[in-house]
């Protein structure tokens, strides 16, 4: 039977016998790992784009960069031999496109580990040194900034969205629309003239009118009302309760000159905590879910015991950030532990919910403890009651223990951060709006609905995950681009990282450091997308990566 | 068994309220063309058509106020001239007590007697001059490119689309600085061209996808077979449709432009002194702020007045050019839409009957 069929048809395998013969091996090995070689052909087609993009800049650079210039306007008598020395030093004589294969030839040299990016031909300094310092201080400022706009922009996004049309979804809009049209370099100086000189102006008396206090707390209630809607009757309860609270508490703040010596206390932890506990279960289990509700209190109560002994770990010789991780760590592990030991049926959820309370409640600690060192930091000598730094990423010549030094830090990264934030807060909220509203639109949120869902699980646990795939392929690319540092923000307030180096380097005429810059940059980018590519294919099952 | 599942009252009332949504929407655009229809709707466009007007206010503002190049303006002062120091520190004369006084200085002067209204006139110039060039040439490039690596596919498209790739991979603030430094000092028509070879990628990539998607449609068949040639078909037959993309992409590009174009001449990599733009004044003037801020706040005023009506007419225009956009009628506009209806059919329409 098999030979007569063969011998029946024997054209079409002649026919494609010759392909299969040229191509056997790709296609077994496309057949049985198609995620790798779609990986293999992603990395080569990206290897080509950096390629051709380093070429692009380092003949930019050779164009528009002229090393010799601060030379030809020099008056120094022997100004020809320092001409000369320079164009050999920096090999001017070479034409830049085989110099551009000569600093690719160092970079490669890395794959047989004897590679180098270069250096800097004004400081004398090694590139990768130069990179090794910017790149920390950079993601420390842009890192920050990132996660909580990321935070923040899609807390609001997913708000706006929920509330289409409403009062507070104008203004979203048009709030997300002013941040786009506002120049960076702007925001940034004002944030230096309000936020460092002003507010340190206010602290060296902070009192406010009675006028002021009544007019932010109506303002507030106003906001709220918007936040909750609701119809009339329960908007002005709102705007009347949440009024009279922030009144109460900005008074309570200023009368008590909380503002000089800041601390949450046992109490403000525990009412923070609870508030958390409670908040969180609310919109992930329902209070309903008893057990959930009872771990994460548990675990709200743990962090308010321990608050006084912790006193005496933050205070060990060598504290320093280590401890900080492991004691975070310990706290979700609490957390996770509360969650099991109370049982039933769907543990993982009490489980969850008691590491994320776990993790607040420690954090609220944590800002406890340096809070505790405002008061003698302000009143130092070498901070004078001025707080709120507009430059630099600490005060030169201070030295304290580990809480001064993060306390110091975090007033230096105030500033900066709030300007990023300002500026990269409105697309993620444009974005997340969008796509909540897209995916409310589905056909499988009518389905939820239609079976009698509550409208919370259908909107947390059917369309904000959805929603969020969208986001996921811009975070990662925000994330590599992150490490390019914000060039505008990093010189306002003379930040050392990666932004600094670029502006300096191209300022002083330096190719090999900005070359550096960019092999950073355009690497991460265009890993960055490959990264994109797969997240979108594990999280969205209509969309497959083919090879 | 075969009871008809019973229709909940909330239900029956969405279905209503899209037919009476569909049918206002039919309403309005009986007999209308589809550029009609998107004219219309970018009219009624309330935020865009406001921001239209002030853009264009600043636009007439700023090329008559001081004049532009041999056109002498109606302001007293040019951007340079030295003038006695009016006001204290030379503070603003614009006043809005006691109704509008205009003074000889409404935006104040600097330290040394400069007129600021005359230099952030100019600034405006420079810096609009700059974002509609890059924002038309830009576009198309990108144009081009999209049109040629949709329409052909294949190498050609493999090929611009790498080149597309290299050309985002670098950082535009990054290549924008560079050319900047490259020709820094120059006119602002080189600096503007050398910024729109760097900031037409989105275009390109966003006009490919749709030629890609419109090559396949029946009235290309069409136009092939009546003998078109390919440069007739991309450009007559395919562009014409692809148009309310390529709007929408060229406003926010525009906006992303004087943004780009203000912050690289801030950073001294633009527009540079004797030169003005809104950025390079913000840097010139950022050390005087707390003594003179009338010097940092209006050319920011400016650049955010600008970008923010460009980017409210590119939503305006997006809403107009999507077909899928529902605007929720409101009572009176319901009403409105059938004693139209009426008066031009004098019939009641389906759906004032319905209602």
């Amino acid at each position: 039977m098999v030979t007569s069929e063969k011998s029946l048809a024997p054209a079409p395998v002649t026919a494609t016998a010759a392909p299969a013969a040229q191509a056997p091996r790709r296609r077994r090995l496309s057949a049985s790992a198609p995620t790798l070689t779609f990986i293999g052909r992603r990395l080569l087609s990206s290897a080509i784009v950096l390629l051709g993009a380093t070429f692009i800049v380092y003949m930019l650079l050779a164009y528009a960069l002229d090393p010799l210039e601060d030379l030809y306007a020099s008056s120094a008598p022997n100004k020809e031999q320092l001409i000369e020395a320079r164009i050999r030093l920096l090999d001017l004589d070479t034409p830049p496109v085989i110099r551009y294969f000569k600093w690719l030839a160092g970079v490669l040299g890395y794959l047989i580990g004897r590679g180098t990016l270069g250096e800097s031909w004004v400081t004398g300094q090694q590139v990768t040194d130069l990179l090794a310092s910017a790149i920390p201080s950079t993601v420390q400022l842009v890192g920050g900034a990132t996660v909580i706009a990321v935070a923040l922009g899609i807390t609001v996004g997913i708000a706006s969205a929920l509330r289409q049309y409403t009062g507070f979804d104008y203004s979203v809009t048009f709030m997300s629309f002013v941040l786009y049209s506002l120049p960076s370099f702007w925001v940034a100086v004002l944030l230096k003239l309000w936020g460092a000189i002003g507010f340190n102006d206010f602290l060296a008396d902070p009192t406010m009118s009675t006028t002021t206090i009544v007019l932010l707390a109506i303002l507030s209630g106003l906001v709220w009302q918007v936040l909750v809607g609701g119809d009339l009757r329960r908007r002005l309860v709102t705007f009347g309760m949440s009024a009279l609270a922030s009144g109460l508490v900005l008074w309570g703040v200023l009368a008590s000159g909380w503002l000089l010596d800041p601390s949450l206390g046992m109490a403000g932890i525990a009412v923070l905590g609870i508030a958390a506990a409670v908040g969180l279960t609310a919109m992930t289990t329902g209070l309903q879910n008893r057990r959930a509700l009872f771990s994460s209190l548990t675990v709200v109560a743990i962090g308010v015991a321990l608050w006084f002994p912790l006193k005496y770990v933050f205070v060990i010789d060598g504290f320093n950030g280590l401890w900080v991780l492991g004691l975070g760590v310990v706290a979700v592990g609490v957390g996770l532990l509360v969650g099991r030991l109370y049982g039933g049926p769907d543990y993982g959820q009490s489980m969850r919910n008691a590491a994320i309370t776990a993790f607040v409640v420690a954090g609220l600690i944590y800002v406890d403890r340096v809070m505790d060192v405002w008061k003698p930091y302000t009143n130092s000598s070498y901070i004078n009651g001025r707080p709120i730094a507009t430059i630099g990423s600490q005060t030169p010549g201070l030295n304290g223990d580990y809480w001064v030094e993060t306390l110091d830090r975090f007033t230096h990264l105030i500033l900066p951060t709030i300007a990023l934030i300002l500026i990269s807060f409105a697309s993620y909220t444009r974005y997340s709006r969008a796509s909540l509203l897209e995916v409310m639109n589905q056909d499988y949120i009518r389905t939820a609905r239609a079976k009698g869902l509550p409208e919370r699980v259908v909107t947390v646990r059917h369309a904000f995950r959805n929603a969020l795939i969208p986001l996921a392929t811009i975070i990662p690319l925000d994330i590599a681009a992150l490490f390019g540092g914000a060039i505008i923000t990093e010189r306002i307030f003379s930040w050392s990282g990666m932004g600094s180096l670029f502006i300096h380097s191209l300022g002083a005429r330096d190719a090999d450091p900005i070359m550096g810059y960019f092999l950073v940059v355009g690497t991460l980018l265009v890993l960055a997308n490959i990264v994109v590519d797969f997240v979108y294919a594990a999280l969205d099952p209509r969309i497959r990566v083919n090879a | 068994m075969t009871t008809p599942t019973p229709i909940s009252p909330q239900q029956l009332d969405g279905q209503h309220h899209d037919a009476v949504e569909n049918a206002i929407e039919l309403k309005e655009v009986e007999g209308l063309s589809q550029g009609r229809i998107v004219l219309r709707r970018f009219l009624r466009h309330r935020g865009a058509m406001a921001s239209a007007a002030v853009l264009l206010a600043v636009v007439v503002l700023a090329s008559t106020s001081i004049g532009w190049g041999p056109i002498p303006g109606w302001w007293k002062w040019a951007p340079n001239d030295l003038s006695p120091i009016v006001n204290d520190g030379g503070a603003p004369t614009l006043s809005f007590s006691g109704g509008i006084t205009i003074g000889e200085h409404p935006f104040g002067q600097d330290n040394i007697g400069k007129d600021v209204f005359a230099l952030v006139m100019r600034g405006t110039q420079q810096s609009l001059l700059v974002m509609f060039v890059i924002g038309l040439l830009a576009s198309a490039i990108g144009i081009a490119l999209g049109a040629f690596a949709g329409f052909f596919r294949g190498r050609l498209d493999n090929f611009l689309m790498r080149f597309t790739d290299m050309v985002i991979t670098i950082p535009v603030i990054m290549v924008g600085a560079i050319l900047g430094a490259w020709v820094g000092g120059a006119s602002p028509i080189t600096l503007a061209l050398a910024l729109a070879a760097v900031t037409w990628t989105s275009m390109a990539r966003l006009v490919r996808g749709e030629f890609l998607s419109l090559r396949e449609r029946e009235f290309v068949d069409a136009a092939r077979v009546a003998g078109a040639s390919n440069g007739r078909i991309m450009f007559k037959h395919i562009l014409p449709n692809a148009v309310g993309v390529i709007i929408v992409n060229a406003t926010l590009l525009m906006a992303a432009a004087i943004l780009l174009e203000t912050a690289l001449s801030y950073l001294g990599f633009g527009i540079t002194y004797p030169d003005v733009s809104l950025g390079n004044l913000i840097n010139e003037y950022q050390t005087a702020f707390a003594t003179r801020p009338w010097l940092f706040w209006w050319p920011g005023l400016f650049i955010v007045t600008i970008a923010l009506s460009i980017n409210f007419i590119g939503d305006g225009l997006r809403d107009a050019f999507d077909p899928r956009q529902r605007r929720i009628p409101t009572r009176r506009a319901l009403a409105r839409a059938d004693r139209r209806a009426q008066r031009k059919s004098g019939v009641p329409a389906a759906a004032t009957a319905e209602a």
